[in-house]
C-alpha cells in the first residue's frame, strides 16, 4: 500500500481474471488494509464466544436454544462481510452518487420507526420488527448516510479544485442535512445514536477544514443543546436516572446504579487472566443485564481478564489507529472525511461502550462495535470497514 | 502519486487529523488505565464483592435429638409436618403489607384472619403474645399441622400466596408414651432471639436464625447436646436466586439423644397418682376452715435412693408441651402464663417450694443427737408445751409420756421437738446469744437445704432455712413495712407485725420452737426433700439428684454417661442413722403412716416413711409424705392437700404397689412390677446408632387395674362417693385403722 503499488494502475485489466487477479502483486486484495480486516473478523468472533456465554443460560431470551445468539450473531457477521464486500465492489465513489437515494432510504426507515410499525426497547423506541424474529435499527444505517451525504457536500468543491476548503454556505447545507434524521431519531429517543452522531458531524466538520468557528461553534451549540434538553425535561426519567447513576453508582444499587454496579463488579473479579471462559460468576449468574449487547465487554472482563479485554481494546485500537491512517494518506478530501466521520463513530461509541461499563462514562444504550450482538450494528460497522478498505483501495485512482 | 497531499490538501486537515488521531489514542489509553485499574488494583475487592453476590447460605436445621426414658422409650422426638410459613419480606413488599393474602391464607387453613396475622407480627415490648420473637428475615411458621389438602392448595395457586410456603419440616414431638407427660421435666422449645444470637456469636455454638431453644427443663438444660449443628449449604445463584452451582456444604449433624433416668411406666403413674390424689382431696372437708381442700398444686418425686436418679417426677397442674410446637397460640398461652392459669409451666418438684411439717424432724432428730441428746433417751411427749405464756400444742393434743426420739419421730410427737429445741435455744443465750452453736440451723444446712440440691434442671429454688443470717437479713429487707403497719393492740396481722418490728431480726424461742418441727419460716422443695430421704436410705449421701443418664451421640459410638456425684454426707453416725432407720419403718408400720401401708410386704419390702402436715398462714395445710425402700424415695407434697398420710399417702402407696408388683394382700407379682429394682444399664444402641425401645402400653395405670379400662370411670365415682365421709374422718384422725381404706377401698371393691 505504499507509493510502490500505487503506480500499479493497470491492474485492472480485462486480461487477468479469477483467482490469479485476486492475489496479484496489485490486485484489489493487496491493496486492502488487512490490519484493520483481520482486527474486525478478530473482534467479531471473540464477540461470538462473549454473547454465546452471555446467553447460554439465559432461557428467557434464547427459547431454550443456548446457541440461539452465537448462531445469529455468527451469520450476522457473515452478513456484515458480505456488505463489506459488497459496499468494496460498488467503491465509496459510486455510493457518492448514490448518497441521495441512501440518504431519503434512510429518512424513511426512521420515519417508519416512529410509527406503530416500530417497537420500544429499554425505553427506545428505535426498532422495526421484521418477520422470522429479525428487527432492524434504522438509526445505525442513518449513521453511515449522514457520514457520505456530508462528505459529499463537503468535498464536492474542495475536490473539483475550487476552493481549498469548504465556505459557509456548503458548511450549513451539509449541517442541514445532517440535523433532519438527528431530530427525528431524538424523537424516538434514542439519545446514545443522536450523541454518536453528533460526535461524527464533528468529526466530519474538523477532517472537512472547514473554518474554526464552525468547530468551536459546534462544540457550544451542544453544549447549550445539553443544557437545555436537561432543563426543559425533553429526557425520560430512565435516562436522567442513568446520569445520576453514572455521578454515584452507589446510589442505589438495586435500582438505577444497578448495572453499573454489578458491570463494574465483573469486570473488576476478573484479575489479570479472568475467571476463564464460561466460568464467570457474574456472568453465569446474569447478573449484568443486558449483557450480549450493551454490556457485553463485562464478559471479556470477568471471563478473560484484564489480557482478554485488554486484547479488545487493542484490537479496536488497532483499527482506529488504521482508519486514522487512511483517513490521513487519502489525496481526496472526499474519502478523508469519509474515514474521519468513521474514525468519530468508532471512537466514540468504543469509548463510551467499555467507558459506561468501567464506570467512567454514563449509561446508554450504545453496542461495541463487532462485538455487541445486533444486527443492524453489524452490518453498519461491516459496511463502514468496506467503506474504510474501499477508500484505501482506491486511493491511486484519486485526483 | 504519493501519499502526501497535494492539491487541494491543506496542512489545516492535516493537523486536524493528527489531532484526531491522538485523541482517539488517548481515549483508548483511558479505557485501559481505567481497565487495569478496576482489575488489577482493585481486582481482589470486586472478587470478593462478585462472591458476595452470587452465594446464597441455605441452612438445614439439624435433627434435634430425643429424650428417651430409662429404658429406651422416646418422651421428646421429632415427627415430619406439613409447616405453612410466611415470609415477611414478602408480605411487606405487598401495598397492604399482605393482609389480603393472610386473609386468604386463614379461609384455606380453617384459621381466623386475626389469628394468622397475630403470628406473623414481630414480638416487642408491647406486643404480646403471641408473636415471633425469632428473626424478622425468617419464614414465620403459621401453622404445622396443614393436611396435605391444605399443602397442595397453597402450592398449587402459588401466585395467589406470594410469600406463603408449604413444606415439610421436622418439627418436636412429644410422645406422651403411655400417657406419661412429663411436661415440666422435658420443657419446651421457643425459636431464638436476637438477643441470644448475638450473645452467642462468639462462642461455640452460635445460633442460627432458624434455630429452636429448649426454655425449660431437659430442654434447656441439654440443649447444646440435643442441638446438634446446622448444616450450611452455599450455592451459587444467580441474580434471580437460581441455584447454577453448589459452592461448599456442611452437613446438618443431628443433636444426640439424650437417655433419662425416667421410666415412662412409674411417670405415667406417678402423674395419674398425684392428679386422683387431689383430685380426691378436693373433696375432702377441710375442718379448719370448713371448705373442700383447695389442693391446687402439687408434687412427686421417684428417685432412685443410690443413684439420686430421678425416675418420676410429676408436677400438678400440668399442660400439654405439644402446645409449644409450632408457636404458640394466644389462647394457649394465657392459659399457661396467665394470671387465673396457676403456673402450669413451673416444675412444683424443683420449683415449688413450702414448710415442710413433719417430714423435717429427721433433720432436727439428727441436730438433738449432735448437740449431745441421747436418741434412746426418754423425752416427755406432752399434750402441749408453753414457754412465756404462749402454748405449742401437740398435733390432736396427744400425750403419749415419755418416749424415745425414735419413738417421736413414729408418732410425729411435736412437744419432745419443741422442748428439745427449746433448751438448745436457751443453751445459745436465749434473746442475747453468745457464740450459738445452733445445732439445729447447721443440720439443715449439713442436710442440704437453702441451697440447689444441682438437679438437671434449670431454675431449680433453694427454699430456706430461717436461720439467724437469714433473720437479721429478712428484717433489715422488711423492717420500714413492719414498723409502718405495725399496731400494739391491732389485729393478728398487724400484732405480728409490730413484733417483727421491734426483734424480727433476733431469733424468739418461738421461732425456734416452730423450726424444729418444719414450720415457720422454714422452706423446702420436694427434691430437697427426696434427696435427704434417699440418703437416710442409702446410708447417708447426699447425691445430686439427676434426670439426664448419658448423652448418646447419634451414630451411637460415643455415649458420655453421667454419673451419680454427691453433694455431702448427712450429718449423723452409721449407728444413729440406723436408729432413725428403724424409726422410719415403725411410722410405717404402727406410725402415722401405718394406715396407708396396710398389707405391704414389709419383711420383703422394708418400707419407711415419715408423713408431713405443714400449716401456712391463711391456707390450708400442706400434704408432704415422705417415703423410701432400699431402692426408691418418693416424695409427694399437696398444696392446700390436707394431711401428709391422708391426702399423699393413697398415692404413694399406688406408685409403690406400681413399682414392686404389690397387691393390696401384700402379695408381690413379679411380673406386674414395673421396676423393682432400678434400670442399672443403658438401653440398648443399635448399629446405626438409633436406640432399641421396648413396646409402649397404652396406658400403664390401666394396665395395673385388675378391671377392665372401660367400667372404670364408673366404678371410680361409684367407689369414690361413699367413701367420702370416710375420708374426711380420715384426715382429722389418721392413726384410726378404721379407715385406712381411702382411695384404695375402691380397688378393692373391684376386686
Amino acid at each position: 500500500m505504499t507509493g510502490a503499488n500505487s503506480f500499479q494502475v493497470s491492474g485492472y485489466g480485462p486480461e487477468r481474471a479469477g483467482w490469479t487477479r485476486l492475489f496479484a502483486r496489485d490486485s484489489m486484495t493487496r491493496r486492502l488494509d488487512w490490519p484493520i480486516l483481520l482486527s474486525a473478523t478478530a473482534l467479531s468472533l471473540m464477540g461470538a464466544l462473549l454473547v454465546y456465554s452471555a446467553t447460554r443460560n439465559r432461557t428467557e431470551l434464547n427459547q431454550g436454544d443456548p446457541y440461539y445468539f452465537l448462531v445469529r450473531h455468527l451469520l450476522n457477521t457473515g452478513i456484515g462481510i458480505a456488505l463489506m464486500i459488497a459496499t468494496i465492489w460498488l467503491g465509496h465513489r459510486t455510493l457518492r452518487t448514490a448518497v441521495p437515494v441512501l440518504y431519503g432510504a434512510s429518512v424513511f426507515l426512521i420515519l417508519l420507526v416512529l410509527t406503530p410499525l416500530g417497537s420500544t426497547i429499554n425505553g427506545a423506541h428505535s426498532w422495526i420488527k421484521l418477520p422470522g424474529g429479525f428487527s432492524l435499527q434504522p438509526s445505525e444505517f442513518v449513521k453511515i448516510t449522514i457520514i457520505l451525504g456530508m462528505a459529499m457536500l463537503l468535498a464536492a468543491r474542495v475536490d473539483a479544485g475550487d476552493r481549498p476548503y469548504p465556505d459557509h454556505r456548503i458548511v450549513l447545507q451539509a449541517l442541514g442535512l445532517a440535523v433532519v434524521p438527528m431530530l427525528i431519531v431524538m424523537l424516538m429517543p434514542d439519545l446514545g445514536s443522536v450523541m454518536v452522531m453528533v460526535i461524527i458531524v464533528l468529526g466530519v466538520l474538523l477532517a472537512s477544514g472547514a473554518s474554526n468557528r464552525w468547530v468551536f461553534g459546534l462544540l457550544g451549540a451542544g453544549a447549550t443543546g445539553a443544557i437545555a434538553v436537561w432543563q426543559l425535561g425533553i429526557l425520560d426519567e430512565y435516562q436522567i436516572n442513568r446520569f445520576a447513576a453514572f455521578a454515584n453508582p452507589e446510589l442505589d444499587p438495586a435500582g438505577v446504579g444497578y448495572n453499573t454496579n454489578q458491570a463494574r463488579i465483573a469486570i473488576g473479579s476478573g484479575g489479570l487472566t479472568g475467571s476463564g471462559l464460561f466460568h464467570g460468576s457474574q456472568t453465569t449468574g446474569q447478573f449484568v443485564p443486558e449483557q450480549q449487547t450493551d454490556f457485553v465487554f463485562t464478559v471479556a472482563g470477568e471471563e478473560l481478564g484484564f489480557l482478554g479485554a485488554g486484547l479488545i481494546i487493542v484490537l479496536l485500537g488497532v483499527v482506529l489507529w488504521r482508519a486514522c491512517r487512511i483517513a490521513r494518506e487519502t489525496s481526496d478530501l472526499y474519502g478523508t472525511i469519509v474515514a474521519a466521520g468513521i474514525v468519530a463513530w468508532f471512537a466514540f461509541q468504543t469509548f463510551e461502550n467499555i467507558g459506561m461499563t468501567l464506570g467512567i462514562m454514563p449509561v446508554t444504550g450504545l453496542p461495541l462495535p463487532f462485538v455487541s450482538y445486533g444486527g443492524s450494528s453489524m452490518f453498519a460497522v461491516w459496511m463502514a470497514v468496506g467503506l474504510l478498505q474501499s477508500i484505501t483501495a482506491q486511493r491511486p485512482m484519486s485526483a | 502519486m504519493t501519499n502526501i497531499p497535494e492539491t487541494g490538501r491543506s496542512t489545516r486537515v492535516q493537523t486536524r487529523l493528527v489531532v484526531i488521531q491522538i485523541l482517539v489514542l488517548s481515549l483508548l489509553g483511558t479505557l485501559g488505565g481505567r481497565l487495569w485499574y478496576l482489575q488489577i488494583r482493585q481486582g481482589d475487592e470486586y472478587a470478593k464483592e462478585a462472591s458476595g453476590n452470587h452465594v446464597q447460605q441455605v441452612v438445614q436445621p439439624a435433627v434435634r435429638g430425643s429424650i428417651l426414658d430409662a429404658r429406651g422409650v422416646a418422651l421428646a422426638d421429632n415427627e415430619t409436618r406439613l409447616v405453612v410459613s410466611a415470609s415477611r419480606t414478602d408480605l411487606l413488599k405487598m401495598k397492604d403489607d399482605g393482609k389480603a393474602v393472610l386473609t386468604k391464607l386463614a379461609g384455606v387453613l380453617g384459621m381466623k384472619p386475626q389469628e394468622v396475622m397475630e403470628k406473623v407480627r414481630l414480638c416487642d415490648a408491647e406486643t404480646p403474645q403471641p408473636c415471633w420473637n425469632g428473626s424478622p428475615y425468617q419464614p414465620i411458621p403459621i401453622t404445622d399441622e396443614a393436611t396435605p389438602k391444605q399443602a397442595l392448595q397453597i402450592r398449587e395457586r402459588a401466585e395467589d400466596f406470594p410469600g406463603i410456603t408449604a413444606e415439610p419440616q421436622a418439627v418436636r414431638r412429644y410422645t406422651s408414651p403411655g400417657k406419661a407427660n412429663t411436661a415440666q421435666v422435658l420443657g419446651y422449645l421457643s425459636p431464638v432471639t436476637d438477643e441470644e444470637i448475638q450473645k452467642a456469636q462468639d462462642t461455640e455454638s452460635p445460633y442460627l436464625r432458624s434455630d429452636q431453644v429448649g426454655r425449660s427443663g431437659l430442654e434447656r438444660q441439654y440443649d447444646k447436646a440435643l442441638r446438634g449443628k446446622a448444616g450450611v449449604t452455599r450455592y451459587e445463584v444467580d441474580n434471580l436466586g437460581r441455584v447454577i452451582g453448589q459452592a461448599e456444604s456442611d452437613a446438618a449433624q443431628p443433636g444426640s439423644n439424650l437417655v433419662t433416668s425416667i421410666d415412662s411406666r412409674v411417670q405415667r403413674v406417678a402423674e395419674y397418682e398425684l392428679n386422683e390424689a387431689m383430685k380426691a382431696a378436693r373433696k375432702e372437708m377441710d375442718r379448719n376452715t370448713g371448705r373442700t381442700y383447695e389442693a391446687d398444686a402439687g408434687a412427686v418425686v421417684v428417685m432412685e435412693a443410690k443413684t439420686g436418679r430421678v425416675v418420676a417426677m410429676a408436677s400438678n397442674p400440668t399442660y400439654d408441651p405439644n402446645a409449644w410446637v409450632g408457636g404458640i397460640s394466644a389462647a394457649d398461652y394465657k392459659k399457661l402464663t396467665g394470671k387465673d392459669s396457676n403456673y402450669p409451666l413451673l416444675n412444683r418438684a424443683t420449683q415449688g417450694q413450702a414448710a415442710p411439717g413433719s417430714i423435717f424432724k429427721v433433720v432436727s432428730s439428727a441436730a438433738a443427737v449432735e448437740a449431745g441428746y441421747d436418741f434412746d433417751g426418754r423425752y416427755d411427749c406432752s399434750s402441749s408445751y408453753s414457754v412465756g405464756g404462749q402454748v405449742f400444742k401437740n398435733f390432736e393434743s396427744a400425750d403419749n409420756g415419755a418416749i424415745t426420739i425414735g419413738r417421736a419421730l413414729e408418732l410425729s410427737c411435736d412437744t419432745v421437738y419443741y422442748r428439745l429445741a427449746h433448751e438448745e435455744w436457751k443453751k445459745d443465750g436465749g434473746m442475747n446469744p453468745k457464740k450459738p452453736n445452733d445445732y439445729f440451723y447447721k443440720a439443715a444446712h449439713q442436710f442440704g437445704l437453702g441451697k440447689e440440691t444441682g438437679i438437671d434442671l434449670p431454675n431449680e429454688v433453694t427454699g430456706r432455712v430461717p436461720d439467724r443470717q437469714w433473720k437479721q437479713e429478712y428484717w433489715e429487707a422488711n423492717k420500714d413495712a413492719w414498723c409502718k403497719t405495725g399496731k400494739k393492740d391491732g389485729s393478728y396481722v398487724e400484732k405480728i407485725s409490730y413484733e417483727n418490728c421491734l426483734e424480727g431480726n433476733k431469733m424468739r424461742a418461738g421461732d425456734s420452737i416452730n423450726y424444729s418441727i418444719g414450720q415457720g419460716d422454714t422452706l423446702v422443695t420436694p427434691i430437697q426433700m427426696a434427696t435427704i430421704y434417699a440418703a437416710i436410705s442409702n446410708g447417708g449421701t447426699l447425691y445430686d439428684p439427676t434426670i439426664g443418664k448419658a448423652v448418646v451421640s447419634p451414630d451411637g459410638k460415643q455415649v458420655d454417661e453421667i454419673e451419680p456425684r454427691s453433694h455431702g454426707k448427712l450429718p449423723i453416725s452409721k449407728t444413729t442413722l440406723a436408729k432413725m432407720d428403724d424409726a422410719l419403718a415403725g411410722v410405717a408400720t404402727r406410725g402415722t403412716a401405718a394406715w396407708r401401708f396396710g398389707g405391704w410386704p414389709q419383711d420383703k419390702i422394708p418400707m419407711h416413711a415419715k408423713t408431713g402436715t405443714a400449716e401456712v398462714y391463711g391456707k390450708q395445710t400442706t400434704s408432704w409424705f415422705a417415703t423410701y425402700t432400699k431402692d426408691y424415695a418418693i416424695v409427694m407434697t399437696i398444696s392446700q392437700g390436707g394431711t401428709g398420710s391422708g391426702a399423699s399417702g393413697p398415692a404413694v402407696r399406688n406408685i409403690y404397689d406400681a413399682l414392686y408388683g404389690v397387691s393390696d394382700d401384700g402379695a408381690i407379682d413379679k411380673k406386674k412390677a414395673l421396676l423393682p429394682e432400678p434400670v442399672k444399664t443403658l438401653p440398648k444402641i443399635k448399629a446405626d446408632g438409633t436406640i432399641a425401645s421396648p413396646k409402649v402400653s397404652k396406658d400403664p395405670v390401666k394396665d395395673l387395674q385388675p378391671t377392665d379400662g372401660a367400667s372404670e370411670a364408673a366404678t371410680e365415682q361409684g367407689g369414690n362417693a361413699p367413701a367420702d365421709p370416710q375420708d374426711q374422718q380420715a384426715t382429722v384422725n389418721p392413726p384410726d385403722t378404721g379407715n385406712r381404706q381411702t382411695r384404695r377401698r375402691k380397688r378393692r371393691a373391684r376386686a
